[in-house]
């Protein structure tokens, strides 16, 4: 975190615990999840910054913690320099026509009563932007980036297949002119061809309106070719964070290289001739997340310190790009 | 396909021909599986490819006999399976060969388990509906299947229900159900698309393993390339019910004649290149199965397409040995005359 002014967002500490309750009539606190727990990160300005890690992590928390839909038990988050957790809903009203947010699954995200006009002209109303002639004029123009037929601003959500109804989802985010954007697994539920137009048609809108996004996704391969720099997440907790070439080449944790193992490559020469690691065991629970360093009982690497201290994220780079790893062996082959 | 057939007859374990399954719904029919024909050698794992709504998934439960009829109808075609034909059996036969000679690992480990009954009632009970052994022996049979899928505590486990399972373990139980009757063919379903890439990578490898063991055939769905490109020995690529190309794995993604399987290849982002190179997406979508289009399927977005590619559907026609494409233009990729970019 060394330029303070072209951070965009930072985040310092975040934590977010979900308290687990038994008990019918009188609630008994049963321990809680830790879903976030105490992580930290910037986003620069114009950047993708992804975030990949399996189910059960925090990342989709980390999207609701920065849009203020979770009130985190503690951290601070600053937006431009302004820590959005400290001011009043009022003032967060402004912000959040800068922060948007793109939703995974399009079937679920769009209301099947709204049409598609009606879905992409809300954010304007509930900010009341622009009259009701030019919003018009706006909805077409941005359905047009997006890649849809204008013409059907009529139309209802089922009458669209499920990329194009991603299409109406970036749409609706894109239209109050945000400078970030949270994509929340915007592509996982989509067919690999369709995938591909989506991701693409990002990437065009990122360079034209100067957007940043925050890119959270399972699949690395995509996250690594939408993202400038990657965070790798394991139960609540981040492990590593490098530039995304980097992450790749030179991954200093044992997670990120288990992971990296794990992804088949279609190159079928290639991927029969490439040792793989098979990380052994299931992602254990964060109601009760294992002691120390969280991946020890996995890691094939593991020493005693392991079970006992938590590795801080350090940085292991030697230029100016930060290269962050929590890990006591870090960069030892596995 | 249908010379590659008749002319390696000795080791095919199953050949499907000219397979047509349909539903009759009341917004009209649905080609669900349109002509697919293949063959499967023993000992080889055939991947099938495609997109959602491809027909992968009701080819399995064509060959397994799980269609709903009706609404569902097989219209035409022959699975042939130890020199019998499966389609033209009675369901009381069909059940001699399912489960026990062809099994099937499902997607959904949580969907296709019974809530309400032990791992260890599940397996059991598998064992049971196929061999003339005692209850004990079924028991022990069943430890030893838990062991050979990878799950500890056996005894303990076998007690659970499937909700106490993490979701890998669950697909492992799953696993040790489909070979508790050592089949000769597995058919695996998008196996690992409900579990994270850590446990996707355990599952296939123990899958792999299995089949290498016994000796197996593995008809092996899903929807990733490189789950292909690691497991598969041949293809056959789906889009709108028919097969659009089928051949040996590097002849896929190295030499591929078919537009769409090209398509395919250029969608996905590798990990493994160094420099960013831009997607290149197939344009529009896939079409409905009810209002398909006229001639060749994929001609609507395909930018080969021709005149004669919106008026017919092109023939299945073997290119070269064991290659196998439904394209007017197939030639002219085989032979360089048209670029593949």
């Amino acid at each position: 975190m060394v330029e303070q002014e072209n951070n965009l967002l930072e985040v310092k500490n975040l934590k977010k615990y979900f308290n687990l309750k038994t008990g019918f009539i009188i609630n008994k606190s049963a321990g809680s999840v830790k879903a976030v727990d105490d992580i930290s990160f910037f986003i620069k300005k114009g950047e993708t910054f992804g975030l990949v890690g399996e189910s059960g992590c925090g990342k989709s928390t980390v999207a609701r913690l920065l849009l203020r839909l979770l009130k985190p038990n503690a951290g601070e988050i600053y937006y431009k320099g302004i820590n959005i957790l400290k001011i009043k809903q009022s003032r967060m009203f402004k912000y959040r026509r800068e922060i948007q947010i793109i939703f995974q699954d399009p079937y679920a995200s769009l209301s099947p009563r709204m049409t598609i006009g009606d879905i992409v002209s809300e954010p304007l109303e509930i900010h009341k932007v622009a009259d009701k002639k030019s919003r018009i004029n706006k909805i077409k123009k941005t359905l047009k980036v997006v890649g849809l037929n204008p013409e059907h601003i009529n139309r209802y959500p089922h009458e669209f297949s499920g990329g194009q109804r991603q299409r109406v989802g970036i749409a609706r985010a894109l239209i109050l002119q945000p400078e970030l954007i949270i994509c929340d697994e915007p592509v996982s539920a989509l067919d690999v061809s369709v995938q591909a137009q989506i991701l693409n048609l990002m990437l065009d809108l990122q360079k034209e309106f100067n957007l940043t996004y925050l890119f959270i996704a399972h699949d690395l391969s995509v996250v690594k070719y939408v993202s400038n720099r990657i965070g790798v997440m394991y139960l609540g907790k981040i492990v590593e964070v490098a530039p995304s070439e980097e992450l790749y080449s030179k991954p200093l944790h044992p997670y990120t290289m288990g992971l990296l193992s794990a992804i088949p490559i279609p190159d079928p020469e290639l991927e029969r001739k490439r040792q793989r690691i098979i990380l052994p065991g299931d992602v254990p629970s964060p109601i009760n997340p294992p002691s120390g360093c969280r991946f020890h009982p996995r890691c094939p690497n593991a020493q005693e310190i392991c079970s006992k201290q938590e590795p801080e994220l350090k940085n292991y780079s030697k230029d100016d790009n930060e290269h962050l790893a929590a890990c006591f062996f870090a960069g030892k082959p596995i | 396909m249908e010379n590659n057939v008749s002319k390696s007859v000795v080791e095919n374990i199953l050949e499907v021909k000219n397979l047509r399954t349909y539903f009759y719904t009341d917004n009209g029919i649905v080609k669900a599986v349109d002509g697919v024909n293949f063959n499967l050698k023993k000992g080889e794992t055939l991947g099938i490819v495609g997109e959602t709504g491809s027909g992968k998934s009701i080819t399995a439960l064509t060959i397994l006999g799980l269609i709903t009829i009706p609404p569902g109808k097989i219209e035409s075609g022959e699975i042939i399976f130890d020199g019998q034909d499966l389609l033209k059996l009675k369901i009381n036969n069909l059940k001699h060969f399912r489960g026990n000679r062809i099994s099937m690992i499902f997607q959904d480990p949580m969907t296709s388990l019974n809530p309400v009954f032990t791992i260890g009632n599940q397996l059991i009970e598998s064992i049971l509906t196929h061999q003339k052994i005692s209850k004990k022996e079924a028991y022990q049979k069943a430890l030893d299947l838990l062991d050979m899928v990878g799950i500890s505590d056996k005894k303990r486990r076998m007690k659970s229900y499937p909700h106490e399972f993490s979701g890998g373990m669950r697909q492992r139980a799953m696993i040790a159900m489909a070979i508790a009757n050592s089949p000769s063919i597995l058919i695996a379903d998008e196996p690992t698309t409900a579990l994270d890439v850590t446990i996707q990578a355990q599952i296939l490898e123990l899958i792999d393993n299995l089949k290498n063991k016994t000796n197996s055939s593995v008809i092996l769905i899903t929807h990733d390339l490189g789950v292909i490109a690691k497991y598969a020995s041949r293809v056959m690529v789906m889009y709108a019910g028919k097969p659009v190309e089928f051949a040996s794995i590097n002849d896929i993604f190295y030499n591929s004649i078919h537009p769409y399987t090209l398509g395919l290849i250029g969608s996905v982002s590798k990990l493994n290149e160094e420099k960013k190179e831009r997607l290149k997406p197939i344009k529009g979508t896939p079409p409905s199965l009810i209002d398909l289009p006229k001639g060749c399927t994929f001609a609507p977005r395909c930018k080969y397409a021709i005149k004669i590619c919106k008026e017919s559907f092109p023939p299945s026609i073997e290119e070269e040995s064991g290659h196998f494409a439904a394209c007017f233009r197939a030639k002219e990729f085989l032979n360089k005359s048209l670029s593949r970019d």
